[in-house]
């Protein structure tokens, strides 16, 4: 055994390749679990009983939120267009404001920044909602009444995200896309017409159609992960209890956002 | 009546990180029985039920329900044998973000096609057996923690299921309520004719309902049977745990536990006493119909009462009483012949009268409406006792020759 310890400090390589390989391990095992998890929560949606909960759901996870992403929306939208006026005013194009904020806005911006609003405010709320659950043994309550809390519980809130995220995209467009109006013709003066023509006539189906698949992917992504994390969070190594659920709606949000911005980059690479 | 058990524990190892919680474990539960499971904090008793409902698999080993593998049960015949079975939590587990209402629907909602009518008028129905009409609208948080068990115990009973499974139901309550408790789940097993599967301490109360005890010690199980052959075997340990669980004092009644009571009259035996005259008596109360005529509080209240006054009329005379089964209380006389104890409970039986009269009154009138009337007939027993006898004999010998002492008539304007 000293042997082998001596081994090893003489080879920095021999510490680290261990702890790497027991992190990809651990990485592929969740990848796994996460996906089974999901599939089994997919095929849970369409049974009986979900309509009332999906629902309910769509009004926590959706219209709770609308009002936060159309006010991210709106200002995003209105700081788009003061960037872009003055960088277009530069080359003489400043009638091309309505293209650059409407294609920025439904192309990349309305759908990262929804996810990831969504992800703060119900994504957070999710984990923490379904790890007190775990912790105080209600989801073992609802297994012993015969109720699959994967059914119950997550099938549920990912139904909710694949419906709201799509909406709440296209809320934050039209929001972000009046945004830019108010700075680009309201404030600085640019033609109203000459905006909104420029509007209609950049964006194409295929633009808008990124965008939803986009905001689909994410309601996948935010969705299982917010529950995978709050649904495990008694399987921590880091803390226990209480604890356990704050890392976990911790966990969440920073993995959440991270993959939406990887997935981001994926989906745009296919679809451009 | 105990040939096949209804579920089977063969083999059971459970190991949680590097800690055996239960080693090898055979247990039995049978059809229609109250079995409790006692045991020290940490020896795995709650791990024991969760393998029962499945919230826990075995390393090693099956559990059988009704002769049949569970580990080996298909889809169908799982969700059946799951249907079976509630599980009251320690902690209640009540879903906190519904009301009382909600919670105890929950499960019929959720489970059966039943319409909202029916699944109201059942919820209602068990909302009222368990007192919690006042609290119908209320969330859990809102409500005491007696009153979170029984909002849970109404939702373990609302499916009509065929074995409970209770751990500790009775933990954090007062000594009426943790009777109560315990009053309910008997009159539900014989009413619903469910098996109960219980963890809880309450002794000797535990002892007075359960038809057997398992008794988990260090992973492995110390003893299963009946509470009367674990006294009987007096296993050291086994004696010493439960002894140490039973304490001096009968929480209810006041009067003395039932090892206290075995001590005293085991140092009497062994003093002068045993050269005089002893007696003793046997009071009891049809505690059954009281439940089922005024509640469960009501007739343990009046079984406190009772208890209370045995204490304050025989203890300075040098009688000593317990309770030997959930509503026989046995007084020893030392120094006093069988004739002189019959006029100590003469005077007893008098003084009842004139001081329990208001208070059973008072107790029994928002039970009972207008027109209704009930009974209450206090039995006694007398025998003398003889340095040789056994406490069961003298309780057998004394219930042989009862009589009624005292009767509370409310038609007659209450006279006893």
């Amino acid at each position: 055994m000293a042997e082998i310890r001596t081994q090893r400090q003489n080879k920095p390589l021999a510490l680290v390749l261990p702890y790497i390989g027991k992190r990809t391990i651990s990485l592929v095992g969740n990848l796994g679990a996460m996906v089974i998890f999901f599939s089994l929560a997919f095929f849970n949606i369409f049974r009986k009983k979900q309509f009332i909960e999906i629902v309910k759901q769509v009004y926590y996870i959706g219209a709770r939120s609308s009002l936060i992403v159309m006010l991210v929306g709106l200002f995003t939208g209105m700081v788009m267009g003061l960037q872009l006026f003055y960088t277009l005013v530069k080359f003489g194009s400043v009638g091309a404001l309505g293209s650059a904020v409407s294609l920025s806005l439904i192309r990349e911006l309305g759908p990262v920044l929804t996810a990831i609003m969504i992800t703060a405010r119900a994504g957070s709320g999710i984990t923490a909602e379904i790890g007190i659950m775990r912790i105080s043994e209600q989801i073992d309550a609802l297994y012993s009444m015969r109720i699959d809390p994967v059914r119950y519980l997550i099938s549920p809130r990912v139904a909710a995200s694949i419906i709201s995220f799509p909406l709440l995209t296209s809320f934050f467009d039209l929001i972000g896309i009046l945004g830019g109006y108010i700075t680009g013709v309201l404030l600085l003066g640019t033609n109203g017409g000459t905006y909104f023509y420029r509007v209609q006539s950049s964006i194409n189906m295929v633009d808008v159609r990124g965008g939803f698949i986009k905001a689909l992917v994410f309601a996948v992504i935010v969705s299982c992960i917010c529950c995978f994390q709050g649904y495990f969070c008694h399987m921590r190594n880091d803390g226990y209890g209480a604890r356990a659920v704050g890392l976990a709606t911790v966990s969440a949000v920073v993995i959440s956002c991270v993959m939406i911005l990887i997935a981001d980059y994926v989906v745009t690479s296919f679809i451009m | 009546m105990e040939n096949v058990p209804l579920i089977e524990f063969r083999n059971i190892s459970k190991q949680f990180n590097d800690k055996i919680v239960l080693n090898k474990i055979n247990a039995s539960i049978y059809e229609n029985q109250i079995t409790t499971i006692i045991g020290k904090s940490g020896t795995g008793k709650s791990v024991f039920l969760k393998h029962i409902i499945g919230l826990l698999k075995p390393d090693e080993g099956d559990i059988f329900f009704q002769g049949k593998s569970v580990g080996k049960m298909n889809k169908a015949e799982r969700k059946a044998y799951m249907g079976n079975i509630s599980y009251l939590f320690q902690n209640n587990a009540l879903l906190d973000s519904m009301t009382v209402f909600d919670n105890v629907a929950f499960p019929l909602r959720q489970t059966t096609d039943l319409n909202k009518k029916d699944i109201e008028k059942m919820v209602l129905k068990r909302i009222e057996d368990l007192e919690l009409t006042e609290a119908i609208k209320k969330y859990p948080s809102e409500l005491s923690g007696g009153m979170q068990k029984r909002v849970a115990l109404a939702r373990a009973l609302v499916t009509d299921p065929k074995i409970v499974l209770f751990d500790e139901p009775t933990t954090g309550q007062d000594p009426i309520r943790k009777n109560m408790i315990l009053s309910m789940i008997t009159h539900y097993r014989k009413k619903f004719g469910f098996t109960a599967v219980m963890i809880s301490h309450d002794i000797p109360d535990i002892f007075f309902i359960s038809d057997r005890i398992i008794i988990l010690w260090e992973g492995t199980v110390g003893f299963e049977g009946r509470y009367e052959e674990a006294v009987r075997l007096k296993l050291p340990i086994i004696d010493e745990f439960l002894r140490s669980l039973e304490g001096f004092q009968d929480e209810l009644t006041g009067l003395l536990s039932r090892e206290a009571f075995r001590m005293h009259y085991a140092g009497m035996l062994g003093g002068a006493a045993t050269t005089t005259a002893v007696s003793a008596a046997v009071f009891s109360v049809r505690l059954n119909l009281l439940d089922a005529a005024l509640g469960h509080q009501v007739s343990l209240e009046i079984l406190k009462l009772l208890g209370e006054f045995t204490n304050r009329q025989f203890n300075p005379v040098g009688g000593f009483s317990a309770r030997h089964s959930r509503d026989q209380i046995l007084t020893i006389f030392p120094h006093t012949k069988p004739d002189e104890a019959r006029e100590l409970v003469a005077a007893f039986a008098k003084k009842l009268q004139q001081g329990a009269l208001g208070v059973i009154e008072n107790m029994t009138r928002p039970k009972t409406g207008v027109g209704e009337c009930f009974d209450i007939y206090i039995h006694a027993g007398f025998t003398g006792v003889y340095p040789d006898d056994e406490i069961e004999q003298i309780i057998k010998r004394s219930e042989e020759k009862q009589e009624i002492i005292a009767t509370y008539r409310c038609d007659s304007g209450g006279s006893m």
